[in-house]
């Protein structure tokens, strides 16, 4: 799946709306993972997972910040989060399955936060994007 | 069979009763053949889903939208119950439409997408996580009878 300059432009648009919130979002949509699908919460068991969760705050921000990379370095995903990528795979090892639910909640997030520019389109271009993100950071498991 | 406590239950009714089935049934449609164009597979016979828009406009759209919707308006009612109550649904899918059961998950996202859009801090995690459990459990009963 290829992301077209439309993609590109609704990512980067939404993107730079949601400025600031990032953190907050990363945050939310991590919350809600653990909440709906509690098999991730594995990969967690070292954490507070406790609403209002100082670690998952952090966590939650880091998500976002690597997000906010990503899309200023959206022409060349591979390179930008290849750091992240052998992180991914050589020590973290998250069942890419688990890319899609992150996703899934990160798109509810969005939807929550800005019904009105979460168009139809826009949806499909984010959820494009992660998939796109989420294919680079699984491409080294093996 | 999926158990559903007594809260989720009462998250999922309350929502429920505030749906305009007839709106979101369109959007959770549209979106799903937007955000997913492959799935248009089945919709050969539904006119133009060249676009975004020409496919949110579409009133055959819209009409199976809430065919499907008001469907799953069952599920809320007997959500004890619903291998049993989406059998003959499930054997339809599967014998006459011919539509992988994946499509029902992808559907079921739509449909807490849209949720999300129209019910803002109110859909909270646990509303969502509620609804999730929800509309798994559709797609997982749908898929049943398949052979």
């Amino acid at each position: 799946m290829v992301l077209s300059a439309a993609d590109k432009s609704n990512v980067k648009a939404c993107w730079g709306k949601i400025g600031s919130h990032a953190g907050d979002y990363g945050t939310e949509a991590l919350e809600r993972t653990f909440c709906c699908f509690p098999t991730t919460k594995t990969y967690f068991h070292h954490f507070d997972l406790s609403h209002g969760s100082a670690q998952v705050k952090a966590h939650g921000q880091k998500v976002a910040d690597a997000l906010t990379q990503a899309v200023a370095h959206i022409n060349d995903l591979p390179n930008a989060l290849s750091a992240l990528s052998d992180l991914h795979a050589y020590k973290l090892r998250v069942d890419p399955v688990n890319f899609k639910l992150l996703s899934h909640c990160l798109l509810v997030t969005l939807a929550c936060h800005h019904p009105a520019e979460f168009t139809p389109a826009v949806h499909a271009s984010l959820d494009k994007f992660f998939s796109a993100v989420s294919t680079v950071l699984t491409s080294k498991y093996r | 069979m999926v158990h559903f406590t007594a809260e989720e239950k009462a998250a999922v009714v309350s929502l429920w009763a505030k749906v305009n089935v007839e709106l979101v049934g369109g959007e959770v449609l549209g979106r799903l053949l937007v955000v997913y164009p492959w799935t248009q597979r089945f919709f050969d016979n539904f006119g133009n889903l060249s676009s975004e828009s020409a496919i949110m406009g579409n009133p055959k759209v819209k009409a199976h939208g809430k065919k499907v919707l008001t469907s799953f308006g069952n599920a809320v009612k007997h959500m004890d119950d619903l291998k049993d109550t989406f059998a003959e649904l499930s054997e339809l899918h599967c014998d006459k439409m011919h539509v992988d059961p994946e499509n029902f998950k992808l559907l079921g996202n739509m449909i807490l997408i849209v949720l999300a859009t129209h019910f803002s801090k109110e859909f909270t995690p646990q509303v969502q996580a509620a609804w999730q459990k929800l509309t798994t459990a559709v797609a997982n009963a749908l898929a049943h009878r398949y052979h």
